[in-house]
């Protein structure tokens, strides 16, 4: 027992210096990845079909070459875009008893306006020689307008907002009942307010 | 009491710097596991548009990154000023995207190929038409999800 006792302890003091090197370095040879954009999904090539759309359900945005923007015919402020964006999807402008009518939008049922949010389409067009930056701010008002109104419904019927709901279902972690509940209430959003966006790309215009 | 008082003058008892190893391990442990190690080289001028909505890339063994924009500084004299799109570490010209996407795609762990997702990382000053070729490339090979990689920002700053 004494012969242990005489043993020297080792000198743990340069251990914290060597861990701090290898802090230092992992700090700066690596970064957080941070990454985030606007998802979007591109029709498959194969299936262009045609559909008579009524003028009502189509709502006309225009880029042109110097960077503006045009609804329906006019010119608007990118600033307008995110609200009248809302008031053409969620107009619903099928009075109720019709096959079609939607009982949940907030809109003032304009009948020049969709008649209800699967039927509202939104045709963009795009020509070559647009900014870049122009149009991810045009698509980004977009997302916006139809996170507001997923949002907004959603905490009617769920009390808690579509973007908490889904950032819920995308963590680790989370038990699978849960995440089918999620899944389901994501969808069912999802399919009250369709994004339907259509591009146009447009060379000589 | 005299002994008391020699004990407050000559044996002050160390601050035990023991556990301070395991601190630092902690760190460490943290940032290993938080970050990446970026060892791709960025050979076009980067700037990202700015958005509000942007929703976070959730994974990262499922993206396949393409950057587009000039190429960046020191290099205009060799490759010019054109927009270049850069894949992977080289420089891929329109019509050899479909391929060389297909092999990133190949690259990935089978049960990923099917969220596989396409996050185009182009400067702010481009013009569409090469992000709509682009589209149309990756559209001809069943890529269809695309994430227009944004940094948090007022987007009006876009139009300015």
């Amino acid at each position: 027992m004494s012969r242990f006792r005489q043993l020297p302890e080792v000198n743990a003091g340069s251990m914290a210096d060597i861990a701090f090197l290898l802090l230092i370095f992992f700090l700066v040879t690596a970064s957080i990845p941070t990454d985030e954009g606007l998802h979007r999904i591109t029709p498959p090539k194969e299936n262009r079909t045609t559909a008579e759309i009524k003028d009502r359900n189509l709502f006309e945005l225009n880029l042109n070459r110097t960077g503006e923007l045009m609804v329906e015919g006019e010119t608007t402020p990118f600033s307008e875009l995110r609200k009248m964006v809302k008031a053409f999807i969620d107009n619903g402008g099928i009075l109720p008893g019709n096959s079609g009518y939607c009982s949940y939008c907030a809109g003032t049922g304009d009948a020049l306006l969709s008649e209800n949010p699967q039927k509202a389409i939104i045709a963009l067009r795009v020509p070559r020689e647009a900014d870049y930056s122009v149009y991810v701010t045009v698509q980004n008002e977009l997302q916006g307008a139809y996170n507001e109104l997923r949002n907004e419904v959603s905490i009617t019927l769920y009390g808690a907002t579509f973007e908490e709901m889904k950032e819920e279902y995308n963590k680790g972690g989370v038990v699978t009942e849960r995440k089918e509940v999620l899944q389901r209430k994501i969808k069912k959003i999802q399919e009250m307010y369709p994004q339907k966006i259509l591009e146009i790309s447009t060379s000589n215009f | 009491m005299s002994s008391l008082r020699t004990f407050r003058k000559n044996k002050l008892p160390a601050i035990s710097t023991a556990s301070l190893p395991d601190i630092v391990f902690i760190l460490l442990f943290f940032f290993m596991t938080v970050v990446t190690i970026n060892n791709q080289q960025i050979m076009v001028e980067n700037t990202l548009p700015l958005a509000t909505e942007a929703e976070r890339l959730m994974k990262v063994d499922n993206i396949i990154e393409i950057y587009v924009g000039k190429p960046k500084d020191g290099q205009e004299t060799l490759l010019g000023t054109a927009p270049r799109i850069q894949l992977g570490n080289t420089f891929v010209s329109m019509d050899q995207i479909a391929s060389n996407a297909l092999r990133e795609l190949y690259l990935m762990p089978e049960h990923l190929r099917k969220s596989a997702m396409v996050s185009i990382k182009a400067d702010k000053t481009i013009k569409m038409g090469i992000i709509l070729d682009l589209k149309e490339e990756l559209q001809s090979i069943n890529l269809l999800k695309i994430n227009y990689t944004t940094v948090q920002g007022d987007v009006f700053q876009n139009i300015e």
